[in-house]
This record gives C-alpha cells, structure tokens and sequence, in this order.
C-alpha cells in the first residue's frame, strides 16, 4: 500500500531532522544551559549574606567592625573597590589583593593575628570568613568592568612580574599557566579555557572568581584559584597571598581592562 | 540557629513565585571522612511554608536532596506586601525560619 511507506518516508525524514539538530548543538551549548538552569538560586548568595554581616559586626579582640577598611576607594568603600584590586596602598607601601588587604583590616581594626589566618586551610576558621567576605566584596563590583590602577611604580613592577610568572615554565610538568590558558579555543574535560595573557571578554577569566563550585558545594576565592591552578601544575601551594598571586592578578586584571565582572559565580 | 535563608517572592498575574535557597550541609549518612568513618547523617527533614501565617505547603525530604538546597513553589492568590513565612527542621532537632515580603 502507498500510504504507510509514505508515512515511513516522513517518520525517516523527521528522525534525521531532529538528529541533525541534536548534533548542531556542541557540548559547550549543553554545559551552559545547564549553569543557566543552576544560576537561579546560587549558592554562593549564602556566602555574600554572610560576608556582609561579617563586615558589619564587631568582632576580634579589637571589637571592631571592618566597616573602616579601605580597599582603595577610602575607608568603607565597597561598591566598585574588587574592579580596581591589586592596587598600591600606601599604608603598607605594597600592592595588595583583596585577600591581603582583608587581612591586613582584620589586624589592624579588629586585632587578629594576619600571620595565623594565612596558614589555616581554605574553609577553616576565619580562613572561611575571609572567603565569604571576598564573596560579598567582589559582589558588590558587580557589572563592573576592570579598572585596576597603574599609576604607581610598585603597580607596574606588580604587572611585569606577573607576565614573568604566567609564561614561567617550571615543576614537574614543566607546566606555566600559558600552557592551558595560552591558546584559544581549548578545553579540559567540560571546562573551556579562557586565554588569560590578553582580555578573554566579559565574565571569565578574573571576572568569574569568587565563585560556588556545584561538583564540590565550596565556595572559592580569587586565593584558592590561583593556589589550585598551581596544584594542578604539580607545583608547590603559593603561600596565601604571596607575592606570585598578586602579580598574577595584577596582570590578568590590567589585561582584562573593561571585562564585565559578574561575581561571585556559579562554576561546574 | 542555623545560617539564614535566602528567600524571594515576586508576583505574577494570581500567583507569586517564591525561590528559597537553605543553607544547609544535607549529609546523606553514606559519606566517609578522611579516616574511613562514615560522616553522620544530618539533613533538613521538613519545611513549611505559610502565607500570611497561614501553612501552604508541607515538604518531607530525605538524605538525597543535595546541599544548599534549592526550592522554588508558587502561591496561589498572594498580592505584593503579603507575608511568606519559610521554615525547616533538620533530623537533629535544628530549626531556621525566614520571612519576606512579596513584591
């Protein structure tokens, strides 16, 4: 009979229509569709809620809230402070991330020791709370595009070392950081990677840290993602905002100039 | 009490949509820490949500929901500056209860 071998035809052509489009879609596509499914409800809006309270209370053998600490926009400052971070601070004549900057407030305004916080482990103890005020902080930049500073000497030798460290070839690997964020269009696993030695556009690279790692449920600071990438270099830990993870986000963030900051982020 | 919920309700049409994010480990029981021992089960078990104090829903969960849940429901009738209460109670005996405001 004509009729069902007609219906066939078009039941086959329908199959290899669908598959076709089914193929169209790379599996980039599906890994941001499902981060788009996740953005709603991000947990890192915890850590924010908790990194604003603690700015706000009066805590540490001081008593002091951190509500003074100038993060390079004047004392208590926030909003657009993390876009312009590392920066020279004259008070400690150094140039400082937001990391080391927090610490440097902790002690100074609320009496804790900076030195005993940099050694705790990544969410432990106050090491927590400084992760969850950098979630806070770096939110409140928010649609911010990079704007950090390059008028002081310190600044500038801050970039050039950080551009000597990103090509640094060194461990066992014999790994620097170009080695997987020095060529377009690569990928780990499901993780694109962005080229970091230029402006990898609005929303990666140094704009997407502080971020919630759903595979982990941990909230990760712009400190623990350097010190990780340098775990998986095979290479020693940096010490908590060492100079090398300054200098690498002085030159990233120079280098992202304009990028859309949209921490904290939602990461896989 | 625990950390505080993150709770949102903005209406739309003859219903609000109410997205709630719990801060909460939910520990399934099954995990083993570093020794080999294996983590105690500690999960949210019930969470109510009332609407001008008055219960609309009532949810019963167990160890596989995951951590930092995540729930959004939907209210039928609620008008902007109506109240909507939500509150859990974990297998330890811990309690948290939020308020907002629809807008």
């Amino acid at each position: 009979m004509k009729h069902p071998i007609t219906l066939t035809a078009l039941a086959a052509l329908a199959l290899t229509g669908a598959t076709a489009a089914w193929a169209q879609k790379t599996a980039s596509d599906g890994i941001a569709e499902y981060r788009e499914l996740l953005a709603d409800g991000n947990p890192a809006e915890l850590f924010e809620v908790k990194g604003e309270e603690l700015w706000k209370k009066a805590r540490g053998p001081k008593n002091a809230s951190l509500e003074k600490c100038d993060l390079g926009k004047g004392p208590g400052v926030v909003k657009g402070a993390w876009a312009e971070l590392p920066r020279y601070f004259a008070d400690t004549g150094r140039v400082q991330d937001l990391e080391s900057r927090l610490l440097t407030c902790m002690e100074t305004l609320q009496g804790f020791k900076a030195a005993e916080i940099a050694k705790l482990d990544f969410g432990k103890g106050e090491m927590a709370n400084v992760t969850a005020l950098s979630t806070w902080i770096s939110g409140q930049s928010k649609g911010f595009g990079f704007n950090l500073p390059q008028n002081h000497a310190l600044e500038r030798k801050m970039y050039a070392l950080g551009e000597k460290a990103f090509f640094y070839r060194g461990g066992p690997m014999d790994f620097s950081c170009a080695s997987c964020h020095g060529e377009e269009g690569k990928r780990i696993r499901l993780q694109d990677l962005p080229v970091l030695y230029k402006n990898p556009g609005d929303g990666l690279g140094m704009a997407a840290w502080p971020a919630y790692r759903v595979s982990n449920g941990q909230m990760w600071g712009m400190q623990q993602r350097l010190s990780d990438c340098y775990r998986l270099q095979r290479f020693p830990n940096p010490d908590f905002a060492s100079d090398v993870t300054i200098a690498l986000q002085t030159y990233m963030g120079v280098n992202q100039k304009g990028a859309k900051i949209i921490t904290p982020a939602l990461k896989r | 009490m625990a950390d505080p919920m993150r709770i949102r309700a903005q209406v739309a049409g003859d219903k609000a949509t109410v997205r709630v994010l719990m801060s909460h480990e939910m520990e399934t029981g099954q995990r083993k820490d570093s020794s080999g021992k294996a983590i105690p089960a500690w999960f949210i078990q019930e969470v109510t949500v009332a609407h001008n104090g008055a219960p609309v829903m009532t949810a019963q969960w167990g160890p596989s929901v995951s951590k930092n849940p995540f729930m959004q429901c939907a209210i039928k009738g609620a008008k902007a500056g109506d109240k909507v209460t939500v509150s859990w109670t974990d297998n330890k005996g811990d309690k948290r209860t939020d308020e907002a405001t629809v807008s």
